[in-house]
């Protein structure tokens, strides 16, 4: 992982600073709210229901034992004793004190972290997938990229106040497991047959109110001009966007109301000034970066291990977690372990205890190299175990409350912190995960139901990312109470597609049951060994909303 | 206007006697003295008075392009931030120095605050007219910013990694 240099820490340490200046003032009153408001924002610090929220940023989700350690730490000294992983590969803290902030920042400074830029109207963190570096469909390694853009886009003077917040993701694997055609600005990087590397770039895409896939606007940028490019988008984004209406202003809308091709011809304009300037990436620093993300060095392990196979079939669970939340690595022997946060009852999706985070960190190092990943289903990831590991790694997860086997199944639920937290939601999220996961506990039934993705956004706001979920709940607001809208047919990765609305709005207690008739029409439909979303794909919407309201179709009849 | 910052030579100072006064919105009669005045109405000033005696500011809106024909004859040019976290004047203020050439006095105007001064001088701008109701020797605290800064600036044209 990138290692931080004196400019790199000197930044931070002179960012605590400021800040640790900014909260004294603010509490002084020598600071309005409103003039404090994007200060904190873009420091990571928002306001919830009943405390303030700290968002810490993990760079590509990927974070060291000892990061881990101090996120524990975090945990114990200035929260509830938990954090939250978000959809966004970040880390939330729930229960903060405004005066305690300078000092949490500090101390996360001292391992190399920040809350920069985690929120706000600027560039957010850049995303890539959690399994950068060790898929086995990856073409090139998406990090030194990413991380030369995460520390041009860092207070970057001019595209701090932008219209709204602006994400950017990169990819460059067959399966995209970034959502680059979600993002702002979504970066396809690939090599060509001279092993030259291009970018593909994707703008306007994004969920939210206004669910949109992202257009192409270039394909073939050499990979020197990432920066000038995106350079020109920020700019044309920047002096041409909405500033109106918060709810028409991020880039997509913009892109809409040009047309793609008025707006790539106003990059293109901008990008003629600025390409072959200074802004052009030079291969040293590509190489001083990349080299911080070389692969660790592999001990050979043999694919094959006699122990392992005895175990998987002599314990029917472990063979289930190894076929669930273990996935393949590019080196032989080795694998990548998912670890679950949604265990059901016991959790909420995403939450991870103190105890959890130090116990993933020492295992990072007992059954790997000191790397952990976050994954954006808000799961974590041990990048490099060795097969003959496994079982213990799955026993020991299995007495942190870590070891559910159910990743990618329909109880992996993705869902935001919702209305129990979030002063934006309209509805809980949290107990909708729950009822869910109650309903559906029996893992050799999830098992055979194959993949399903779930996803609970508690607003339009859709940090749960409900539009993508093969079934997406989104909480609306009717007359002050919580309903929840029920979608159908999402996807992400390579085949993105946003989900359809089956009908009016259920209260939470009708959820489980409307979940349950959706499984039972797909088991019905179902052919052999065919994955929900392809059932759903042939057979249409139809079958299901019969189900799920027999009463309005016969109305209709 | 008073309660101005001002770069010259590299040092920030108080100006206390600043000559300009500025004109938001243009009525029957003009005050006298040199003035700031709205783009349009600047340029049917400028028929009048020539050589054009008055600086001009622009809002968001206006396109700095529009400038082009009169920097030779500008004395000065403003940039209005109707609120602070309207940032659309950082890309005016880069795209007058980097792209047409402007030299002389950028000033920020409006909601203009100390937590912002420094993204403003590295994009450009030399003298800031802090809010009214704001201490400029207070603002003067936030010219400075952070030492490290990755991607280039109007001040610092190299990226951080051409001098790593």
């Amino acid at each position: 992982m990138y290692l931080y240099d004196d400019y790199d820490r000197a930044l931070v340490f002179e960012r605590v600073a400021q800040f640790r200046d900014q909260v004294e003032r603010f509490l002084a009153g020598e600071l309005s709210e409103e003039e404090f408001l994007p200060l904190r924002l873009q420091n990571g610090l928002y306001m919830q229901k009943h405390a303030y929220m700290l968002r810490v940023a993990i760079p590509y989700g990927t974070l060291s034992a000892r990061q881990m350690r101090t996120l524990a730490s975090i945990a114990r000294d200035y929260d509830r004793g938990y954090g939250h992983i978000t959809t966004r590969q970040n880390m939330q803290f729930n229960w903060i004190e405004l005066a305690e902030v300078p000092d949490i920042l500090e101390r996360l400074a001292e391992v190399e972290m920040h809350a920069i830029q985690t929120s706000g109207n600027c560039v957010r963190n850049i995303t890539t997938e959690a399994f950068a570096g060790v898929a086995a469909d990856e073409i090139l390694d998406p990090r030194p990229l990413a991380e030369i853009l995460r520390q041009w886009s860092t207070i970057n003077p001019e595209f701090l106040y932008l219209p709204r917040k602006f994400k950017i993701a990169i990819c460059s694997a067959h399966e995209d497991r970034a959502a680059i055609m979600m993002h702002d600005i979504g970066l396809y990087l690939y090599r060509t047959r001279s092993g030259e590397m291009l970018l593909r770039v994707i703008v306007g895409g994004g969920l939210g109110r206004t669910p949109i896939l992202g257009l192409q606007i270039r394909e073939g940028l050499p990979w020197q001009h990432l920066l000038s490019y995106v350079e020109a988008v920020l700019r044309v984004y920047n002096r041409h966007g909405r500033r109106d209406n918060k709810y028409k202003a991020r880039i997509k809308i913009l892109v809409k109301a040009l047309g793609i091709e008025a707006f790539a011809k106003e990059v293109e304009e901008e990008w003629q000034h600025l390409k072959d300037g200074p802004a052009q990436l030079t291969e040293a620093e590509y190489q001083r970066v990349a080299s911080a993300f070389v692969a660790p060095d592999y001990p050979p392990r043999s694919e094959i291990d006699l122990d392992h196979g005895a175990r998987l079939a002599e314990n029917p669970g472990f063979a289930r977690w190894v076929a669930r939340n273990v996935q393949p690595h590019k080196v032989p022997g080795y694998s990548c372990v998912v670890l679950s946060t949604k265990p059901g009852m016991a959790s909420p999706p995403g939450d991870v205890r103190a105890e959890q985070m130090s116990a993933v960190a020492d295992w990072s190092e007992q059954f790997g190299f000191g790397e952990i990943r976050m994954a954006h289903e808000q799961n974590i990831v041990l990048p490099d175990v060795p097969k003959s590991m496994l079982f213990a790694l799955w026993q020991q997860a299995s007495e942190q409350g870590l070891g559910c086997a159910n990743v990618g199944l329909l109880t992996d639920i993705i869902a935001c912190p919702g209305g129990d937290f979030c002063a934006l939601a309209n509805a809980k999220s949290i107990p909708i995960a729950q009822g869910i996961q109650q309903r559906f506990e029996d893992l050799d039934y999830l098992y055979d139901l194959g993949d399903i993705s779930l996803n609970i956004s508690g607003c339009i706001n859709a940090c749960g990312h409900h539009h993508i979920g093969n079934i997406g709940i989104l909480g609306v607001d009717k007359n002050g109470s919580e309903w929840y809208q029920v979608t159908l047919g999402g996807a992400q990765g390579r085949d993105s597609t946003l989900g359809k609305v089956i009908g009016p709005s259920f209260s939470a207690a009708e959820i489980p049951q409307v979940i349950e008739w959706i499984i039972a029409t797909f088991v019905r439909y179902r052919e052999s060994e065919e994955l929900f979303i392809d059932t759903l794909n042939r057979i249409g919407l139809e079958p299901f909303k019969e189900r799920v309201y027999p009463k309005a179709q016969e109305a209709l009849a | 206007m008073n309660n101005l910052l001002q770069l010259q030579d590299g040092e920030a100072r108080l100006v206390a006697d600043d000559a300009w006064t500025l004109v938001r919105e243009v009525d029957a009669s003009l005050p006298d003295g040199p003035l700031i005045l709205p783009l349009a109405h600047w340029l049917i000033r400028r028929i009048e008075h020539h050589p054009a005696r008055d600086a001009v500011w622009l809002g968001p809106d206006d396109e700095v392009e529009s400038l082009k024909p009169w920097l030779k004859l500008l004395p000065m040019i403003a940039l209005d931030f109707p609120s602070f976290r309207d940032g659309r004047a950082y890309s005016q203020a880069y795209l007058l120095r980097t792209r047409l050439g402007w030299l002389g006095e950028l000033r920020a105007i409006g909601d203009v605050l100390r937590d912002q001064l420094s993204h403003m001088r590295q994009c450009g701008f030399d003298s800031f007219a802090v809010r009214e109701d704001k201490s400029a020797t207070d603002a003067l605290k936030g010219l400075i910013g952070m030492s490290v800064q990755y991607g280039r600036s109007v001040i610092e044209p190299r990226p951080l990694f051409r001098r790593r």
